[in-house]
């Protein structure tokens, strides 16, 4: 806790403590968090209460701060996807692919026609395993327990696929520059046709069980409305912003060095901006990261999965900013390099970081329920807030 | 944006030559210079005194309505190389360099840098502005994009950058007593100073056999 | 139909001593086998899992173990609660549970006690725990149970109103408030002429009867009315503080006041312990009246977890909103249609 965040918890303390003396209604401070059920992780939130009605919201991070940003400038490039792997760790592949994206473009080079459609998929697949997680997390904050763990049940079969391929379930530090580390082990392909049947199971039951709720409804819609012009103010991004209207996806819209826009596949928006929406369009991109991994599988051209590239990686001088549309957002890299072995400078860019700082304007005002309601839809992951 | 890859990459980027013509209007004497790479992306730097300036300008006459990230660069390089007592890979640097700067080069110690982004056309710019050594301090970015509250708070904490008119300048991930700018460059890695990085060596010795002479490579 | 009758006379003593024994029986075994059938292994089920397989067959015994678990916990006081009062509350709560059972029949010679305001005795006494739970909140000197305190307090005064509302129309067919007589009322009772499964108020009452297991859910704080809990907002409201032998009394209280909820609205809709085609005055009734109204109680309450593992749950606002919009004005039409009814017929 920060200098004046203590001195105005204190202050609020003692408001509180005066409410005995004078039999005023007053105030109350609560913190939910650092250890809360609801902020899946260590965020920490300090709200002052009138009744059950949110005053003022300050979010307290850095529980899990983990210097990335300073421990990139002591490690060589490969060292370094390690590293960000733990960032968003339920879709950690995702974090591997924009730091060697702009890796790769600093070296100018281009990893294989094979390699760019195989790190699609395993994209994609990594943006199933992190959301539908987050559409069974949802209903979990809502009270609703059965959902999320239909969302565990079906997210290890997606975990499999990924772990058949990289050696690693949560962790795969499979990205290289200038390609993969190994190519498809046989029979995956047809194994992961079953697989993404199953998730599209998975998104009807959802949709059934959980947006088709009444009273699921109810404690979603017009709850958390981020209008498109405030939350682009705050660098809201990913299923949050595109929920909010704006039709902007970076998979479409920019050439990430990905193979999506050779393929088939829809962006989803929502007019209303509110948690539903958030719900909802999440849901749809699930079904859609389905679409894009099997158009992948059968499409996936031949060839090596490697480019020629030196052994010891030194990057030559320059600045570059990649970033990739993520499970949870735009995730970017800005890599300052002078020719050496480590990056000079490694600028992380994470969604949830973003995503997470509009809460204070959004709880204002609101009910304690729906500040887990509200909290719970833009989706953060910590350590995608605290690096 | 486009890949480096594409091999017919255009040589002249009218859309990003555009902005920055369109910035040079707006800023005038505060646009320092600018580089487009075509096709790929595009930087400019302004002067410390321009920095809200080119932020509004920016929003407001470029179309520029997402805000992306900002933080700073410490050009000075680091006094302990890459911190580690085994170099393995690489000799270790021991006496500073001069400064050297990035692209659209530089002339101070500190660069802040921000990025933001079109969504309709999906361009994006990397500003930058060079703070004076003496008192590394810019305006916030806030009145022109709401979103810069929490990077500016962490700019200033890790790198000891302060902000004009910022709300609420405190610490964002440290404790309230932490000292020290931790992204500095002049600021050691202290977790390699109470113990060597592990990883500088492939094996780690498992624990009871010190010499791990008797019990062969149990790694 | 009068009080326990056995062929052999008994000291008082020793009717008290069986009567508390069957009591406890009464309590703890609808409790038991609700927590062991939907708690366990239908929640499991409903959630791809296999719940507890170790402790006996299928995890038969692990509701022992979860008991020996909760009895060897340390009985946590926090340094700031209001001892006396944060250690009584779960007796509190535990008493309001034990006072229900004494009207609920068994057989037609099975009751604790026969009153004739049966059903009126079980309404009053089932708000007794609210003060438990008012109680613990306060007493604990903790904001998130507080807040549930206060969350319990509002939802149970507010939901009591629709609860009795329901019966009303059970009350206005059955001629009695006497629970046996309720119970007679539908083994004796025909509906439209045709008597060949008595005539059990479900059909008649249904709106009451929904309107009953609303309430009643509501009433258990159960998803999804379970803001006093709520332990994605409040951690675990109420009970946040609570630990050991304290909480497994909450947590007991909670599912025996679930069996017994089940168990009035099986008395007061399905029949209770008369299953149609035999003779209702039949002294086999005092044998298998007990395991028919088991087996009604967990059909009952069959639907009350089913809500409770699959709903979100209400914010305050709206289930205020639900109870007093909807369910009261529902139960109020109720029972001017059942009064006018009884009087055309």
């Amino acid at each position: 806790m920060t200098d004046t965040q203590q001195i105005a918890y204190i202050a609020a303390q003692a408001a509180d403590a005066r409410v005995n003396v004078e039999l005023e209604t007053e105030g109350m401070t609560l913190n939910i968090g650092p250890q809360h059920p609801a902020t899946h992780g260590t965020l920490r939130i300090i709200v002052r209460l009138d009744g059950e009605r949110v005053v003022a919201a300050e979010p307290v991070m850095g529980y899990m701060h983990r210097g990335y940003e300073k421990l990139a400038e002591v490690r060589t490039y490969p060292q370094v996807t390690t590293l960000v792997n733990r960032i968003d760790w339920l879709g950690s592949f995702a974090n591997e692919v924009p730091f060697i994206l702009a890796a790769e473009r600093l070296m100018e080079v281009e990893a294989p026609p094979r390699a760019r459609w195989i790190r699609t998929a395993l994209f994609e697949l990594s943006r199933i395993a992190n959301v539908i997680l987050f559409l069974g997390d949802m209903a979990v904050q809502l009270g609703a327990v059965t959902p999320v763990f239909f969302a565990f049940r079906d997210r290890e079969f997606v975990l499999n696929q990924i772990e058949a391929v990289t050696g690693g379930r949560f962790h795969p530090n499979f990205d290289r520059i200038g390609g993969l580390k190994d190519d498809l082990p046989k029979g995956w392909i047809e194994e992961t046709r079953g697989v993404l049947a199953r998730i599209r199971t998975f998104c009807d039951e959802m949709e059934d069980l959980v947006a088709g709720n009444e009273i699921f409804e109810a404690r979603t819609r017009n709850i958390g409305v981020v209008p498109a012009d405030i939350g682009l103010a705050y660098g809201l991004s990913g299923a949050n912003i595109r929920a909010s209207g704006v039709d902007w996806d970076l998979r479409r819209d920019s050439d990430m060095g990905l193979a999506h826009r050779e393929l088939d596949w829809k962006v989803w928006t929502h007019p209303d901006g509110d948690s539903f929406a958030r719900y909802w369009v999440r849901l749809q991109e699930v079904r859609e990261a389905c679409t894009i991994v099997e158009q992948c599988l059968d499409g996936i051209p031949s060839g090596p999965v490697m480019a020629k590239v030196p052994r010891i990686i030194k990057v030559p001088a320059g600045e570059a900013y990649v970033e990739t549309e993520n499970p949870l957002g735009v995730m970017g890299y800005y890599i300052v390099s002078k020719g050496e072995l480590v990056p000079y400078r490694v600028k992380i860019r994470s969604a949830s970081f973003n995503n997470v700082s509009i809460t204070p304007w959004l709880l204002e005002g609101v009910y304690v329920p729906d500040v887990i309601s509200i909290l719970a839809s833009p989706y953060f992951i910590l350590g995608d807030i605290d690096r | 944006m486009d890949t480096v890859d594409d091999v017919e990459a255009p040589t002249v980027d009218v859309a990003r030559d555009a902005l920055v013509s369109t910035l040079v209007e707006a800023l005038g004497d505060g646009f320092v210079t600018g580089e487009v790479h075509p096709g790929v992306d595009v930087w400019v730097r302004v002067a410390a005194d321009s920095w809200l300036a080119a932020g509004v300008a920016l929003r407001d006459r470029c179309g520029m309505s997402y805000f992306n990230f900002l933080s700073a660069i410490d050009w000075k390089p680091s006094p302990y190389g890459r911190d580690m007592d085994a170099q393995v890979d690489g000799p270790e640097v021991s006496e500073p360099g001069p400064m050297e700067w990035g692209t659209t080069g530089g002339e101070t110690r500190f660069q802040v840098l921000a990025r933001v982004h079109d969504p309709v056309s999906g361009l994006g710019i990397t500003v930058k502005a060079d703070l004076p050594d003496d008192r590394p301090e810019v305006d916030s970015w806030i009145p022109a994009y709401a979103g810069a509250d929490w990077h500016e708070r962490e700019a200033w904490e890790m790198f000891g950058i302060s902000f004009r008119g910022h709300p609420n300048l405190v610490h964002l991930y440290l404790p309230g007593a932490f000292e020290g700018n931790p992204l500095r460059k002049d600021y050691p890695l202290l977790a390699r100073r109470i113990k060597p990085w592990p990883g500088i060596v492939d094996v780690e010795l498992m624990p009871g056999d010190d010499e791990a002479s008797e019990e062969g490579d149990d790694a | 139909m009068n009080t326990l009758t056995l062929a052999v006379e008994l000291a008082h003593w020793q009717q008290t001593t069986i009567r508390a024994v069957v009591g406890l029986v009464a309590v703890l075994l609808p409790a038991g086998t609700l927590v062991y059938l939907f708690l366990f292994k239908m929640m499991s089920f409903m959630q791809s899992r296999l719940g507890p397989m170790e402790a006996g067959p299928y995890g038969s015994l692990q509701l022992l173990a979860e008991v020996g678990k909760f009895l060897q916990k340390e009985d946590i006081v926090p340094e700031n609660a209001d001892r006396i009062v944060f250690k009584a509350a779960p007796f509190v709560v535990l008493v309001s549970t034990f006072l229900l059972v004494l009207v609920i029949p068994g057989g037609p010679d099975l009751m604790f006690i026969d009153v004739d305001t049966g059903i009126f005795l079980a309404l009053a006494v089932s708000s007794i725990s609210v003060i438990g739970i008012l109680m613990a909140g306060w007493a604990s000197a903790s904001k998130y149970s507080l807040l549930g305190a206060l969350r319990a307090t509002g939802q149970l005064i507010a939901y009591e109103l629709p609860l009795v509302l329901a019966v009303m129309g059970v009350v206005i067919q059955a001629g009695t408030l006497n629970m046996q007589g309720i119970v007679m009322a539908q083994a004796e009772g025909e509906i439209f002429g045709f008597g060949g499964i008595g005539s059990p108020f479900i059909i008649t009452q249904f709106l009451g009867f929904a309107i009953f297991l609303i309430a009643v859910q509501a009433e258990l704080t159960q998803p999804p009315f379970d803001m006093p809990i709520a332990e994605s907002e409040l951690v675990t409201g109420y009970l946040t503080e609570y630990s050991g032998m304290r909480f497994l009394m909450f947590f007991i209280g909670e599912f025996a006041t679930a069996g017994i909820f089940s168990a009035l609205a099986a008395t007061l809709f399905l029949g209770g312990w008369y299953v149609p085609g035999l003779d209702p005055t039949d002294n086999l009734f005092n044998v298998i009246g007990p395991m028919v109204l088991l087996g009604k109680i967990v059909l009952v309450a069959f639907l009350i977890f089913w809500f409770r593992f699959t709903y979100p749950r209400f914010r305050e606002d709206q289930l205020q909103t639900l109870a007093w919009k909807v369910l009261i004005p529902l139960s109020l039409a109720n029972i001017i249609a059942t009064g006018v009814l009884k009087v055309v017929f």
